[in-house]
């Protein structure tokens, strides 16, 4: 928020209308112009909103019907940043539209209404929402929106760069030698991003910002249809992106599509399930067993929607007694303020529920409980106590590992992640878990590198939760589709995996959620305001420091497209790693912007900067460890700002080709944890 | 009138409408967007909240008429003027919704016809202050002063 207004006030230079680029690398230029779409039927709030997001100085398209509105957004692939919606509204629901937008085009949407009930605030949170504001809305509310597209992006860059970096240098032990299948993929992709951001100035935001536009793939309704049907018949759990594609049988559809997509609908099946569960009900369940069976995964569907639900709801009384089930299991009950310990041993038992993807209650509990966890940790937890989570989630990562990848865990893991709300501890779990992460991952990494995957998928959705608000599920959803490609990725963010295990219930990766936590962690970061500044991770940053900001950009430019296409070479969740592409792209200039909005806050300013800052950059210092794996460069790209999106999407399938043995070997898709051979 | 006599009717008429909960803070809000880019857009939100609040009071008066009275659609109604009337700072219009909608939970036909007939109260009176209000607005600009700024 800081940055927002920061942003806001010192855009000195009239930014073109949907384009973020500064051109004079004054990342204060971000969030001008970003690109509303407003929809209610109010006229007199529609106009009052508009004038309100005018003088934010972003770019408003207004319409009264949300069929209008989904035309539009149709018609405009990459036309807008975010979406914001009115819940009651007589041609369609709020929230169908808010479904519609989650699945199609991936954007954060933001939900609106007079109503502020707690179900109907619940229901957003289910539903994806990435935020929910109660009418009347005061300008400052909205100046702050552009927070919702960073963190998106950032996600969307995470998973990219767990893709390609598999395990840098201290993260990467297990990626290559194990079933990593993100491992070479990872790192191309990862090197690509890198190399990308090295090009780019950090100060500077992205040349090509303003077209932002990302190889995405439009799921139109027909294709969306095809996909439907061929998930149906090879049966919602048997379908893996492989086959889904080779029925519909579309041309210039990669896998990589087919798997994000099939992670968003996969949430949004499960979504329409209900959650049923309450999380009340989680925390004593939430002790599952660890020695459950990685296999036996339940699934997560149920937890997702639970831990969604829970995020909303989880009090920090709830969590804590969560955190204390989890840590019962492994230590003793505590408190929300669980020891640093305590707050590993929750994790370590999380992770082998979250994996769990069991259908039958007592796991969902369980992971439901580890959802809670994940999603009240943000809430409740202070930075450090994620990071405790991280880092006992990576211990506990390293038992338990990448069990979960056997399951499902695209799906779920993306759930998940939502819960996970930020941690702002994020950071320095990073950079605990990153040592030990990677010493946890090889070992894990004996399933499918999805825990990677996942834990990116994870962290971006903990990085959503951050305030069980809606945002994270927006973000979750979203980020369901990097959450997959984390799992891909044998990130290094060990952190990232742990906090992605529990939530994704386990779907892989402790490990993966603990790299997706990372970047979520970081992105994360930029949301959580309050969360204790990562100050250790800070000092992680300074060191690396020139590849930092890359880091910021990447995690940026996360793009939630999950569409993107990452060749096949990369079987980090393709989209992932396009998104990088896309991602990068845009974000650059939004993590210039926020880097350079933070630099120039000072980091130790303001907590909410520094924090963001810290987060961001320790997201980024552990992601370019992360990175350095095999390949050295990536590291180097990977701060560099300027990349263009030419440049990434040539980096990325480098990556790819270069990957494509490796990943293929997994056969991860990153969707199918099936596939992924244990 | 003289100038300065305008603005300060203008000023105690703002302020009373403000003390005795005509508007609340969310006015305030609107008239700090106005600016030079968009100098009538008070005028105009209130204009547009005017038509649609008429059209949402007929439309409850109509749907009460009923026989078989539709509380779903009465109660979206309501919600609407609520949601409305709240984005302007119609404080005591929102206010009286809030009872109108409890009563269309109940179904309670007789109620929310003594809830409509309460908010369209409000609604005359408001529309009243704010009318003067502007007129006051109007009459200062022609008379060459500026429009006070409320604290």
């Amino acid at each position: 928020m800081n940055f927002g207004v920061q942003g806001a006030k010192s855009m000195s230079m009239p930014s073109s209308s949907a384009s973020w680029k500064s051109g004079d690398g004054v990342s204060d230029h971000f969030p001008v112009g970003l690109r509303v779409l407003l929809v209610d039927d109010d006229p007199t709030c529609l106009m009052i909103l508009e004038k309100m997001l005018r003088n934010c100085l972003y770019e408003v398209t207004k319409c009264n019907r949300a069929e209008i509105a989904l035309s539009l957004l149709r018609e405009n692939k990459n036309g807008f940043d975010i979406v914001i919606s009115d819940v009651h509204m007589p041609d369609m629901d709020g929230f169908k539209l808010l479904e519609h937008v989650g699945l199609e085009m991936d954007l954060p949407v933001i939900m609106m209404s007079a109503d502020d009930s707690k179900s109907v605030v619940m229901n957003g949170v289910t539903h994806g929402a990435c935020d929910y504001l109660i009418k009347p809305v005061r300008i400052e509310a909205l100046r702050n929106i552009w927070q919702h597209v960073v963190r998106k992006r950032k996600h969307e860059w995470k998973d990219l760069e767990q893709s390609g970096s598999i395990e840098d240098g201290d993260r990467q032990q297990k990626p290559s030698e194990d079933a990593d299948f993100s491992s070479s993929a990872n790192e191309g992709s990862w090197r690509n991003s890198k190399r990308r951001k090295d090009e780019e100035d950090q100060a500077e935001e992205r040349d090509d910002s303003s077209t932002l536009k990302k190889p995405r793939v439009v799921w139109s309704v027909e294709l969306h249809q095809q996909f439907v049907v061929a998930v149906n018949q090879l049966g919602i759990d048997k379908a893996v992106p492989k086959k889904i594609l080779e029925l519909m049988n579309v041309p210039g559809l990669t896998r990589e599509n087919v798997a994000s997509h099939l992670q968003k609908y996969r949430l949004y099946l499960r979504r329409l399930s209900g959650v049923s569960q309450h999380p009340g009900g989680l925390n004593n369940s939430f002790v599952g067993p660890p020695e459950t069976p990685f296999g036996s995964i339940s699934s997560l569907n149920g937890l997702d929607l639970q831990a969604l639900a829970a995020t909303g709801q989880l009090p920090a009384q709830s969590l804590a007694t969560l955190e204390a089930a989890a840590l019962g299991r492994s230590t003793t009950k505590s408190g929300i303020s669980m020891p640093f310990m305590d707050q590993r041993n929750l994790f370590s038992f999380e992770n082998p529920k979250l994996r769990f993807r069991d259908d039958q209650q007592p796991q969902l509990g369980n992971n439901n409980k580890q959802m809670n966890l994940l999603h009240g940790i943000p809430t409740n937890m202070e930075p450090k106590q994620l990071a405790n989570l991280h880092q006992s989630a990576q211990s506990s990562f390293r038992g338990m590992n990448m069990q979960p990848n056997s399951n499902h865990h695209g799906n779920q893991s993306s759930s998940l992640l939502v819960q996970m709300s930020q941690p702002p501890s994020r950071p320095q779990m990073f950079n605990d878990t990153n040592s030990n992460h990677f010493s946890m991952i090889p070992s894990s990494i004996a399933q499918p590198t999805l825990p990677s995957g996942m834990g990116s998928g994870v962290l971006a959705r903990n990085g959503i939760v951050e305030n069980a608000r809606g945002a994270i599920y927006n973000s979750a959803s979203q980020a369901s589709t990097m959450v997959d490609f984390s799992i891909n990725q044998n990130t290094d963010l060990p952190g990232n995996g742990f906090l992605l295990a529990n939530n994704a219930g386990g779907q892989m990766a402790t490990v993966a959620s603990k790299g997706l936590l990372q970047e979520e962690v970081t992105s994360e970061m930029k949301g959580s305001r309050g969360l204790a500044p990562s100050y250790d991770i800070f000092s992680e940053l300074h060191q690396h420091k020139s590849q930092d900001w890359g880091l910021p950009n990447v995690g940026l430019t996360f793009d939630a497209s999950q569409h993107s296409n990452m060749r096949g070479g990369l079987d980090v969740p393709p989209s992932v790693l396009v998104q990088q592409n896309n991602v990068q792209n845009r974000i650059t200039p939004f993590g210039k912007a926020i880097f350079s909005a933070a630099e120039e806050s000072g980091r130790g300013n303001g907590p909410n900067i520094g924090q963001q800052l810290d987060t961001l950059l320790a997201g980024n210092s552990l992601r370019v460890k992360a990175e350095s794996l095999p390949e050295a460069s990536c590291q180097n790209t990977l701060f560099h700002e300027q990349y263009n999106q030419e440049d990434l999407m040539s980096a990325l399938l480098k990556q790819q080709e270069g990957v494509g043995p490796v990943t293929n070997e997994f056969g991860f898709d990153g969707y199918a944890l099936d596939n992924l051979p244990v | 009138m003289e100038v300065g006599q305008l603005q300060r009717q203008f000023v105690e008429h703002t302020a009373s409408m403000f003390h005795e909960g005509f508007l609340d803070g969310q006015f305030s809000q609107l008239q700090q967007l106005q600016d030079e880019s968009n100098p009538d857009f008070v005028v105009e939100v209130v204009s547009l909240f005017f038509q649609d609040s008429e059209r949402l009071l007929n439309e409850l008066t109509r749907a009460l008429d009923q026989k078989c009275v539709d509380f779903k659609k009465v109660d979206a109604h309501v919600h609407q003027l609520k949601g409305s009337s709240s984005s302007i700072g119609a404080q005591r219009v929102k206010n009286s919704c809030f009872n109108f909608r409890n009563f269309c939970e109940e179904q309670n036909t007789e109620a929310c016809f003594r809830c409509l007939q309460l908010v369209k109260q409000e609604y005359l009176l408001v529309k009243n202050k704010l009318e003067t209000l502007f007129r006051l607005e109007q009459q200062i600009l022609a008379a060459g002063g500026s429009i006070p700024m409320m604290e």
